[in-house]
């Protein structure tokens, strides 16, 4: 899941060097924290947070087979 | 994108050859010449090669492949992918064995998938291409059953004397409804809301 968003946000962003993706387990949720530079948040966010609800979405789709539930988290 | 950088007697020697290393026609090959050729005495001394960089021209579609090859293999998602592409537009339909998975409650993942995909290849283009994604027609059965759906709230709209809200919907479906009563001689239709909750409203004539 991590190389899923991380693939997503390097797609979208204009630095992708900045891209950072982390997996925090937890006791019944996995939370995928992403972090890009701050002149990308909106490349990621979106007008009304449009690319974030997106990007959730995908991973909703690719965790289904997960025990755990799955969270995106731009920070 | 895949590059070489070729040398050759002259610069038509020198993009043959890259040509062929990249296994591509050559008008799909973009040319940056990096040592203009120079001619020796009588041909033979002290002549200079050209020396070009050779890309390949990724077109649009070729992008959108690469990007949902990518996509879906990481979403460990066994699909496969067809592309026509046109002056304007990239249309794309993708098949294989879990193809709900893909489609997602009314068609959210399929939405999100093509929004991003239309973001991740349109963004370094001067040439703004409209991305379309389906797979198993599931965007035009849904035209059919909104089209279904407008028709019969446009006949309860008639028979109640009482406007009808829809649920909230994204433009394209909107379009739809709207376009599917704009002759109807009982009902008119205009939105409500902002994105991305904006919804259809049916009202008397």
């Amino acid at each position: 899941m991590v190389e899923l968003v991380d693939f997503i946000a390097r797609a979208l962003v204009d630095d992708p060097d900045q891209v950072d993706v982390k997996r925090v387990e937890g006791d019944d949720i996995i939370t995928i924290e992403l972090r890009v530079s701050p002149d990308d948040m909106g490349k990621v966010i979106g007008k009304q947070g449009r690319i974030a609800k997106a990007i959730r979405s995908i991973v909703k789709a690719a965790s289904l087979k997960e025990k755990k539930k799955v969270t995106v988290e731009i920070i | 994108m895949k590059s070489v950088i070729t040398t050759g007697k002259t610069l038509e020697d020198a993009i043959l050859t890259a040509a062929i290393q990249l296994a591509v026609q050559r008008d799909k090959l973009e040319i940056e010449v990096l040592e203009e050729p120079v001619k020796g005495i009588l041909g033979i001394f002290g002549g200079k090669d050209a020396k070009i960089k050779a890309s390949v021209m990724q077109s649009t579609g070729d992008l959108v492949k690469e990007f949902l090859t990518e996509l879906f293999e990481k979403m460990k998602l066994e699909a496969k992918i067809d592309i026509t592409e046109t002056e304007d537009a990239v249309a794309v339909n993708v098949s294989g064995p879990r193809m709900g998975i893909l489609i997602g409650h009314r068609g959210e993942t399929l939405d999100a998938v093509q929004y991003l995909t239309s973001l991740a290849v349109n963004k370094n283009t001067d040439k703004y291409k409209r991305i379309t994604i389906d797979t198993e027609n599931y965007r035009c059965k849904r035209e059919e059953t909104l089209t279904k759906l407008a028709k019969r709230l446009a006949h309860k709209v008639y028979k109640t004397k009482r406007k009808i809200v829809l649920e909230p919907m994204n433009p394209f479906e909107r379009r739809v409804i709207h376009s599917a009563l704009q002759k109807d001689p009982h009902v008119v239709t205009h939105s409500e809301g902002n994105e991305p909750y904006r919804k259809v409203v049916i009202t008397l004539k």
